[in-house]
């Protein structure tokens, strides 16, 4: 059955033809081109393909892109301008907070909305925030340090919040 | 997925005329969409209840709290009046899954699928809730029925659930570490109809345990508890733990909520 999809993704009005159970991560990915959002489990426990729909960081593997009509999307593309560095993303760099890279996008989209709703988190409350995260390679240790950093970038108002 | 078709309808009687044998309502879709992903299951139609307006919400009462089916679990969690009157169930909704699931998936959608392990069954059975559907009231005691089964009739919608404010209460859960579901969960209330414990993850549906409740009946406190042992017999064993695992920590955990709950 196809759908008429018209939303919002990355602040852009974005429309189109989609079958119904098409997931959302494989309309960013597979119409829109929009690749920095991965998916890495597909059984909806590994947190790759994280983005935002109206603000709420969900997987995008586990929600039928039809599901998102009307919705505003932001995904790991939209964060900053183009060329720029969302804090998020400097910090992650910074923090070498990546290996192999592949979780980093959906991290990163977690860690975002971890900051909207605690800016000034514990070390255990990041560490509870990004639980539907995995990181095969293991990295968690400056992944925490670099969502730490990032908090104090951001609360101290140097960089702009997205 | 095999092939489906979805709508969105505007208002639940909207809903309910979609609604036929091979259909399925889509709330949080935390657990539904998975399953059909991986082909486990096949529906002709999913019925996306996002836009239903009357099902979403939290309101308080002199007497009770209530919920709209489409609640997310993080709404539940954030709710200064859900912490202010019922603050376990703010930190029971608050450990469902990951912040992922909690942004998604919905009060109604856990009780209808009814897992094993999920965590609002223990809170609606342990506080003695009335489930609400678009044509009756269930009492917890008839709502949950099995595994995975309840007493929704097909095409019946839960639009919301009323939990009347216990005296205290206490959810505590010894979770799976990579799926966060309760190896053993345990909901204990003091509440009007008397003290309840309700027990999740552990077998193949919540159940209540008598015997706990008469002895916290007659003394709330964990002390009132020790020697008291569950049967073993009927109990989940898995690759988690084993039935006489659970069994024991059922009273472990009873324990410790009821000092949460008492404290």
């Amino acid at each position: 059955m196809n759908l008429t999809l018209a939303c919002e993704v990355n602040g852009a009005a974005v429309g189109g033809e989609v079958d119904a159970r098409t997931l959302l991560v494989d309309f960013l990915r597979g119409q829109l081109r929009l690749t920095g959002t991965h998916v890495g489990c597909d059984t909806s426990q590994c947190g790759a393909c994280v983005v935002h729909v109206n603000g709420r960081a969900v997987k995008s593997c586990t929600m039928l892109a039809v599901q998102a009509a009307g919705a505003r999307v932001t995904t790991i593309e939209g964060l900053a301008p183009a060329g720029g560095l969302h804090p998020m993303q400097a910090a992650f760099r910074a923090e070498h907070a990546l290996q192999c890279g592949f979780c980093t996008p959906g991290m990163i989209m977690t860690a975002v909305a971890l900051l909207a709703r605690n800016p000034d988190p514990s070390e255990a409350e990041v560490r509870a925030g990004l639980e539907g995260n995995l990181c095969r390679c293991t990295g968690y240790h400056n992944i925490v340090k670099a969502v730490l950093s990032a908090a104090r970038q951001m609360r101290g108002g140097d960089h702009v919040h997205v | 997925m095999y092939e489906l078709e979805y709508q969105r309808p505007g208002s639940v009687a909207a809903a309910l005329a979609a609604a036929d044998a091979d259909s399925a309502f889509l709330a949080g879709g935390m657990t539904l969409l998975p399953t059909l992903k991986m082909r486990l299951s096949r529906r002709s139609r999913l019925i996306d209840l996002s836009a239903l307006d009357d099902l979403q919400g939290v309101r308080v009462t002199p007497s009770a709290l209530i919920i709209g089916a489409m609640t997310a679990h993080v709404e539940v969690q954030d709710s200064a009046e859900v912490r202010r009157a019922l603050p376990a169930l703010a930190k029971l909704a608050g450990g469902i899954g990951d912040p992922l699931v909690r942004n998604r998936g919905t009060i109604g959608g856990s009780l209808a699928n009814n897992d094993p392990a999920a965590d609002y069954p223990a809170a609606v059975l342990g506080l003695g809730a009335t489930v609400e559907t678009n044509k009756r009231e269930i009492s917890a005691e008839q709502f949950f029925t099995g595994m995975f089964s309840t007493a929704l009739d097909t095409g019946e919608l839960i639009t919301r659930v009323s939990f009347p404010l216990p005296r205290r209460a206490a959810y505590l859960k010894f979770r799976n570490p990579a799926s966060r579901y309760a190896v053993v969960g345990v909901m204990v209330a003091d509440t009007a109809q008397g003290i309840r414990v309700a027990v999740t993850g552990a077998g193949p549906c919540v159940f209540r345990v008598p015997s706990f409740e008469e002895a916290l009946s007659r003394r709330f406190s964990a002390d009132a508890l020790r020697g008291l042992r569950v049967p073993s017999d009927g109990l989940n064993g898995d690759m988690h733990g084993s039935a006489a695992y659970r069994a024991s920590l059922i009273g472990v955990i009873a324990r410790r909520a009821v000092a949460m709950a008492a404290s």
